[in-house]
C-alpha cells in the first residue's frame, strides 16, 4: 500500500465564485474574514450563518490523494450551495431539497458513539472525546452518486484508518459496519418505511484502512451541515455517495459482511462494494458518464473514471475479483 | 332527476358561449399552459427571484416531463368532468390542453438529447434500445406524433368517425408514460402510483360508458338491487350511472 503525495494540493484549489447567489458571496467574504484563515477552501464560499469555523491542518503532505488530478474532468469545488442543497438523506425525505430544509431541527448534541464487536476498546463515547485524538485535514474529493452525477467536495475530517486503528480491532475483526441515528421524531423520512431504518454500511477492513477512507465532521472549513451527515459522517471516494453514511451512531467489526440498507432494498441495482465503475451499469441506467453539478448546463455531462479516478490508490484492493459478479 | 335538460349558459359580458370560450377561456388557459415553460427559464437564469436549481439539466427534463404527464391527465379529465359537471363546452379547450402535452413532451426529449446527453447520438440509441424505461417513453412520445398531426379541423373531418378511434390511443399513450415515470423511480414510488390510480380512474370510467360494458353493468345494478332490496340505493338504474346520451354527450369524440 503506497501513500501517493497528491497532485494538486487542496490549497491550489480555490473556488473563483460562487456561480449563482451573488448576496451570498457577499456575506460570505465577511463570515470568512471573521473567521481569519479557518480552512482556505472556505474563503469566499460560506455564506453568514453557517456551522462554526473548525480548526483544520492543509498540510498537503499530511493529506493523502486530496484530489487527483484529472486533466478532463472540472475539478473546481462545488459552491456552498450546491452541496448544501442538492441531498439525498431520505431520512429527511427522498427529494433532493428535504435534507436542506428538514436536518435543521435534528439535534445534534449531545451524541455519542457506539463501539462493539472484535475490537479491544469497544463502548459507548461521547462524540468530542471520541474525536478529541485526532488533528482534522481538509481534503478535497470527487463525490460520484449512483444516480450518476457528481461534485467536487472539500471535506474536513479524520483519516477513517487513524480512528479505527485506536479502537483497536482484533485479527477476526473482517469488516466494519457502520449504523446512523434512528430518531423519527426529528428525522421524518424514517416515518415511511421506504427503507429498512436506520441506515446500515459496511467496508471491508481493508477498504476502511486505506488512506483515503475519511471520516467527515466539517465542509469548507466549517461544522458539517445536518444535511450532509452532521456530526459524524463517512466519506469513501472511490465508491457510490450511498456508501458515505451519515449521523453514524454506531461502529462495529465483524466477521462476517454485514448487510447494508441499499443492497438489501434492491440487491440487483446496488452492491456491498459498490465501487465507482463506467463498466458496469446499474440495471436502469448508465455508468459511464455523470452530470456534473456546476457545469454550465448546456456541457454538464463528463466521463466516469474507473473507481471514480482514485484508481492508483485503490485497485489492489480488488485484485483477482469479478467487478461484475461484486458490483 | 332527469339529465335531458341542458342547462342554459349564463351570459357572461353579454357573449355566447362560442365566444367566451374563444375571447376568454382559451386565451387564459393557453396562458397558464405556459406558466411551466415561464417557471423553468425563469428558474434557470435566476430570473425574478426563482431559485436556481442546483441541477440544471435534471430540473428541466423532470419539469418538463412532469408537466406534459399533468397535461395528458388534464386532457383525460376533460370528458368525465364535462358529463359529470355538465359543462359540454369544455370540449373546445381539449384540444389545446393536448397539443401542449405534445410540446412539454418534445421539449422532455430535447432536453434529454441536447443537455443531458450532449447530443451523445449513440448514448441516445443505447438508452432507447437498453433501457426498458426510455424504450416505453420514447414509444409514447413516437405515437403521440400522429395524434398531433391529426388534431387540425380538417383532419378531423377527414378522418371522420376513424379520428375517434385514433385519438384513443391517448388511452395507451397516458398508460405509457405513467409507467415510463414508474420505472425510472428509484424506490420510492408513491408519486407515480398516485398517477397510476388517478389513469386507472379516468379509464375505469370510459370503460364504464362503453357500449358493451355498460349493459353488463347495469344487469349488475339490478341483481344487487334484487339482492339487498331498495334501502340506500336509487330506484333506477338510470341514475346510478353516469349521464349518458341524454346529458348531451354523444357527440363527444375520445379521449
Amino acid at each position: 500500500m503506497t501513500t501517493r503525495i497528491p497532485r494538486i494540493a487542496p490549497s491550489e484549489i480555490t473556488p473563483q465564485e460562487v456561480y449563482f447567489n451573488r448576496r451570498a458571496f457577499l456575506t460570505g467574504v465577511a463570515a470568512a474574514a471573521a473567521g481569519a484563515a479557518l480552512g482556505r477552501a472556505a474563503a469566499a464560499v460560506v455564506p453568514a450563518g453557517s456551522g462554526a469555523p473548525l480548526a483544520c491542518t492543509f498540510d498537503g503532505a499530511e493529506s493523502v490523494g486530496a484530489l487527483v488530478h484529472a486533466p478532463d474532468q472540472n475539478e473546481k469545488p462545488n459552491t456552498w450551495y450546491q452541496i448544501t442543497h442538492f441531498n439525498n438523506y431520505y431520512e429527511f425525505g427522498t427529494s433532493k431539497t428535504d435534507p436542506a430544509e428538514y436536518a435543521g431541527r435534528l439535534q445534534t448534541r449531545p451524541w455519542s458513539i457506539t463501539v462493539a464487536g472484535e475490537a479491544q476498546r469497544t463502548g459507548t463515547f461521547a462524540l468530542e472525546d471520541f474525536l478529541k485524538p485526532y488533528a482534522l485535514e481538509e481534503r478535497i474529493y470527487r463525490f460520484r452518486c449512483v444516480e450518476a452525477w457528481s461534485m467536487v467536495i472539500p471535506w474536513v475530517g479524520i483519516p477513517l484508518a487513524a480512528m479505527l486503528k485506536r479502537l483497536e480491532p482484533t485479527s477476526r475483526a473482517r469488516y466494519v459496519a457502520f449504523e446512523s441515528l434512528y430518531r423519527p421524531g426529528q428525522m421524518p423520512g424514517q416515518k415511511v418505511p421506504i427503507l429498512s431504518w436506520p441506515y446500515r454500511e459496511g467496508l471491508r477492513i481493508d477498504e476502511a484502512m486505506n488512506p483515503l477512507a475519511f471520516m467527515v465532521v466539517g465542509l469548507y472549513g466549517r461544522v458539517l451541515p445536518n444535511q450532509n451527515g452532521a456530526p459524524l459522517r463517512l466519506i469513501v471516494p472511490w465508491k457510490y455517495g450511498f456508501k458515505g453514511i451519515k449521523a453514524i451512531v454506531r461502529i462495529t467489526f465483524t466477521e462476517t459482511q454485514p448487510p447494508t440498507t441499499w443492497s438489501r432494498a434492491r440487491p440487483d441495482y446496488y452492491g456491498f462494494y459498490a465501487n465507482v465503475n463506467p463498466n458496469v451499469p446499474t440495471p436502469g441506467w448508465s455508468q459511464e458518464s455523470e452530470l456534473r453539478i456546476g457545469n454550465p448546463f448546456f456541457h454538464q455531462r463528463q466521463k466516469t473514471l474507473m473507481f471514480n479516478g482514485y484508481g492508483e490508490e485503490v485497485a489492489y484492493l480488488y485484485k483477482g475479483m469479478n467487478l461484475r459478479e461484486h458490483f | 332527476m332527469t339529465h335531458t335538460v341542458l342547462r342554459t349558459p349564463k351570459p357572461l359580458l353579454g357573449l355566447t358561449a362560442e365566444r367566451r370560450y374563444r375571447f376568454i377561456y382559451k386565451p387564459v388557459v393557453f396562458l397558464a399552459c405556459l406558466i411551466p415553460l415561464a417557471w423553468m427559464t425563469c428558474s434557470l437564469f435566476g430570473w425574478l427571484g426563482c431559485s436556481v436549481a442546483v441541477d440544471p439539466v435534471k430540473f428541466l427534463e423532470r419539469r418538463c416531463g412532469k408537466t406534459a404527464l399533468n397535461l395528458i391527465m388534464l386532457t383525460l379529465m376533460v370528458t368525465p368532468v364535462r358529463h359529470l359537471a355538465r359543462l359540454p363546452n369544455l370540449l373546445r379547450l381539449r384540444r389545446m390542453l393536448g397539443l401542449f402535452a405534445f410540446f412539454y413532451v418534445l421539449l422532455h426529449f430535447t432536453v434529454y438529447v441536447a443537455l443531458d446527453l450532449d447530443f451523445d447520438w449513440h448514448m441516445v440509441g443505447a438508452d432507447i434500445l437498453k433501457r426498458p424505461y426510455i424504450t416505453v417513453g420514447f414509444s409514447a412520445l413516437l405515437l403521440l406524433i400522429p395524434l398531433a398531426m391529426t388534431s387540425t379541423n380538417r383532419m378531423m373531418r377527414r378522418l371522420g368517425r376513424r379520428w375517434s378511434r385514433l385519438h384513443r390511443l391517448l388511452y395507451l399513450i397516458a398508460a405509457l408514460a405513467v409507467w415510463h415515470f414508474y420505472w425510472q423511480e428509484k424506490i420510492d414510488e408513491r408519486t407515480p402510483l398516485t398517477y397510476a390510480a388517478v389513469l386507472a380512474i379516468l379509464l375505469a370510467y370510459r370503460l364504464a360508458r362503453s357500449k358493451r360494458v355498460r349493459p353488463m353493468l347495469a344487469g349488475a345494478y339490478a341483481r344487487l338491487h334484487g339482492l339487498i332490496g331498495s334501502s340506500g340505493l336509487p330506484r333506477r338504474t338510470s341514475d346510478c350511472l353516469v349521464p349518458t346520451k341524454a346529458a348531451g354527450c354523444d357527440t363527444d369524440q375520445p379521449p
